[in-house]
């Protein structure tokens, strides 16, 4: 299967393996840097994916294992994106159905509806376990990349 | 039928529940719209017959004139499958 979207939606440094998270937020900014990186936020949007947590809770973490972080589009979004941060020890994120996390996505988006058709790839490829499995054991970003 | 999907933000979250159970509610023969919508929002609307939404917000949400429905795992189709029919059938 391929997924066009997604890997307009993954930009260039945007998806990191194995990364070291010392808590949620750690983990959650992990995920922001790497959508700074890709150029598609300015570091304020990080800054908003945290505020999230603190505001609305660890709602997000929306299957087992996986978070989906994301804040409102702002000014901050550049472009719609998505990062990935794949965590070598995973972290617990109050979430009592889907803890402890190992997957982080970010997500940003311009306005509420251009970015469909991409979370609908992402909905395809989360449903697959064989593909999850690929991400959860992923080694390098290239494993993850040829999902795509 | 109106149902709403809610999240934090009614960009992320919402948009995926909302994809997955207008999957479910065509294979189960159920006449719904679905829309995806940020807790404010929902907080105002008084519309929708069900709410989705997940275990984490759904306190936020009590109070409303609609039945609240959380869905833990929103790629599994069978649990959205048996909560939506449980209520809805």
């Amino acid at each position: 299967m391929s997924f066009p979207k997604l890997a307009e939606a993954f930009g260039e440094n945007s998806i990191r393996v194995l990364a070291a998270a010392l808590d949620r937020e750690h983990a959650i900014e992990l995920a922001g840097d790497l959508l700074v990186a890709s150029g598609r936020v300015t570091p304020d949007y990080t800054t908003a994916m945290v505020e999230v947590l603190d505001t609305h809770g660890p709602y997000f973490v929306i299957a087992p294992g996986i978070a989906l972080a994301h804040a409102k589009p702002s000014e901050s979004v550049l472009a719609t994106g998505l990062s990935l941060v794949t965590l070598a020890e995973p972290i617990v994120f109050g979430n009592e159905a889907n803890d402890p996390v190992k997957l982080v996505f970010g997500l940003c988006a311009v306005d509420h509806d251009s970015h469909i058709q991409m979370l609908g790839e992402l909905s395809t490829l989360l449903s697959n376990n064989e593909s999850v499995n690929i991400l959860l054991n992923a080694v390098d970003t290239e494993q993850i990349r040829s999902l795509f | 039928m109106k149902i709403i999907a809610v999240c934090g933000m009614g960009i992320g979250t919402s948009v995926l529940l909302k994809m997955n159970a207008e999957k479910v509610l065509t294979q189960l023969g159920i006449d719904a719209t679905v829309e995806a919508t940020d807790m404010k929002t929902a907080r105002e609307s008084r519309t929708a017959q069900v709410i989705l939404t997940t275990p984490d917000l759904a306190p936020l949400l009590v109070g409303l004139p609609s039945e609240i429905i959380t869905i833990d795992h929103f790629f599994d189709l069978e649990e959205i499958t048996k909560k939506l029919s449980a209520s809805l059938l």
